[in-house]
């Protein structure tokens, strides 16, 4: 479980992210909405220690983030951010095996090995396996970095806007794969997230961020309907029912 | 072809220059001449080894291949250094005259002051490499603008013995400071050791690296730290160089293909032995002196420049 309690972050006298508290709870994909500059990913990379909060605390099955040593963190919690750019001429295989890091501090056990493989395996990787990472498509690239995360073999996995920049094809894959890895290896995925009928449809909890506050936490049942979305978009969004998935029809 | 067949066949053509400039065109005075050139050949082996590691280093935290540590003006502090101590004190001072107190002081400013700028820069969060540009061009600009300011007012003959320093020269070196560099630069490297295993991941970016478990501020903070005092070593012994990492790093990356450190390492110092002694015995044979070592390095080094950037562009 991760707790958030109180957190502040200030950019300058901006306030990002004011006196928040959440919970993420274990085993399921929660995923974090809301407007532009709401603070969702200042808050994801707090708790995925990229930035030191500026009061409050936060914990990872109660391990303090900000005193626990990043190597023990690293084994618990990985994030992805959207920004992926990397100069370097790597392999997707080389890339995957960086996940092992932690374990292995650069020296690959044949245990580290067999995660590799896996992990490659698991995001249909093979054929690329050995391909530069400068020659793939976006989506190729973006489950290369998965992948990497899959072989870090964290319990908790934290993502910033995963399908920013995939097609539809794409988008509905990363998120399957992600509900797979809930589903099947019962890890605990969170993700930032604009397109609100993606979280409809894969997500388990909704925690909503408007103007560095939390607004509103609970079940897509309870977060997706039109007064709630109101509250947080400030416009009108109707909710269909289609094929068991509430879909928001925001296009008007 | 392996990357361990490559670290090899560099090494082998290192050794071959280096035997080529101890044994040929010696006159018949091995007493005399195997001494002197051993030192020569120590001292490149030296400053190319800091220079081409420290600037890989700098390169891999900074995320950029174009930067060299030349960036954070410690050449220009170098000079700046050799000139007021001539333009206050005077050329006939200890300071001046005894290399060794000269090489202590120049390393202590040096070192001194890249912790400074280290707390300036990396003590923000948000630590900005354009920041870091800026910063150290207008402290580079500004050293060098007084260093010129004072050598104007200075007396001729003075002004011979800063001249001396301005160039990168290994036609001078002198015996002592080789072995207080080559101690200086062992403790230098027993220090670097523990941290060598975060380079590759380093090279990941901040974000990946602290996703990684890596310590990433204190990792970084000795890097930096460690990089200013090879480039100071280096620079106190032989002058300002650092342009020859930019040429060196580069070549490296070219030639070896690979983001893995420990070759880059052996790689790049091999391939900074052959160009200094390469561009030393084309110095001394072919030249007869009638040019200096950092002439040759900042041409070809400077050809090579714009072709990077002019790559880069297409």
């Amino acid at each position: 479980m991760v707790v958030a309690k109180n957190v502040f972050k200030l950019f300058g006298k901006k306030k990002v992210v004011e006196d928040v508290s959440i919970t993420i709870q274990k085993g399921k994909i929660t995923s974090l909405i809301g407007p532009n500059g709401a603070g969702k990913s200042t808050l994801l990379s707090m708790v995925s220690r990229l930035l030191t909060s500026d009061g409050g605390e936060i914990t990872i099955d109660e391990l303090d983030v900000a005193k626990c040593r990043g190597n023990e963190l690293a084994k618990k919690v990985s994030i992805l951010k959207q920004a992926n750019h990397v100069t370097l001429k790597l392999t997707v295989k080389e890339l995957v095996s960086f996940g092992r890091f932690p374990y292995s501090q650069g020296k690959l056990t044949k245990e580290d090995d067999k995660h590799v493989e896996e992990a490659i395996r698991y995001m249909e990787l093979t054929d690329l396996q050995d391909t530069y990472l400068n020659e793939l498509s976006g989506g190729q690239k973006q489950r290369a970095y998965l992948a990497m995360v899959i072989a870090q073999d964290t319990d908790y996995i934290l993502l910033d806007e995963p399908l920013n920049n995939l097609d539809m094809k794409h988008a509905v894959q990363m998120m399957k794969v992600l509900r797979k890895l809930v589903d099947e290896r019962g890890k605990t995925v969170a993700i930032v997230i604009h397109d609100i009928n993606f979280a409809s449809c894969y997500s388990d909890q909704i925690i909503a961020m408007k103007d560095g506050k939390v607004v509103r936490e609970g079940t897509v049942q309870e977060i997706i309907q039109s007064n709630v979305l109101k509250e947080i978009y400030e416009m009108d969004i109707e909710i269909e029912n289609i094929c068991n998935n509430k879909i928001c029809v925001y296009y008007a | 072809m392996n990357l361990k067949w490559k670290v090899f066949i560099l090494a082998v053509l290192s050794l071959v220059l280096i035997g080529i400039y101890m044994l040929t065109n010696a006159g018949g005075n091995w007493d005399y001449i195997m001494p002197r050139r051993g030192m020569k050949i120590l001292a490149m082996v030296i400053t190319g080894g800091t220079i081409a590691v420290s600037t890989v280093i700098f390169q891999t935290i900074t995320n950029n291949r174009i930067l060299t540590p030349s960036i954070l003006g410690l050449d220009s502090l170098y000079m700046l250094i050799q000139t007021s101590l001539v333009f206050i004190i005077g050329s006939g001072s200890v300071m001046i005259m005894n290399r060794n107190v000269n090489f202590m002081i120049t390393v202590a400013v040096m070192v001194v002051f890249s912790g400074l700028l280290y707390k300036l820069l990396f003590k923000r969060e948000e630590s900005n490499i354009y920041f870091l540009l800026l910063l150290g061009l207008i402290f580079g600009t500004f050293f060098s603008s007084i260093s010129t300011f004072m050598q104007v007012l200075l007396d001729p003959n003075e002004f011979l013995r800063v001249q001396d320093k301005m160039f990168a020269s290994f036609n001078n070196i002198h015996t002592d400071l080789v072995w207080i560099g080559l101690i200086a630069i062992a403790l230098g490297v027993i220090w670097m050791l523990p941290y060598l295993k975060y380079l590759d991941v380093v090279a990941l970016g901040k974000d990946q690296a602290v996703n990684l478990g890596v310590d990433y501020d204190r990792v970084v903070k000795h890097l930096f730290l460690i990089i200013a005092v090879f480039i100071s070593i280096a620079t106190a012994l032989v002058g300002p160089i650092t342009f020859l990492g930019l040429l060196v790093a580069n070549v490296t990356y070219e030639v070896m293909k690979t983001y893995r450190h420990s070759y880059l390492f052996a790689a790049s110092i091999f391939i900074s032995i052959i160009a200094l002694v390469g561009g030393q015995l084309l110095v001394e044979r072919v030249f007869t002196f009638a040019t200096t070592l950092s002439v040759i390095v900042n041409f070809v080094g400077g050809v090579y420049f714009l072709y990077l950037l002019l790559r880069e562009r297409s």
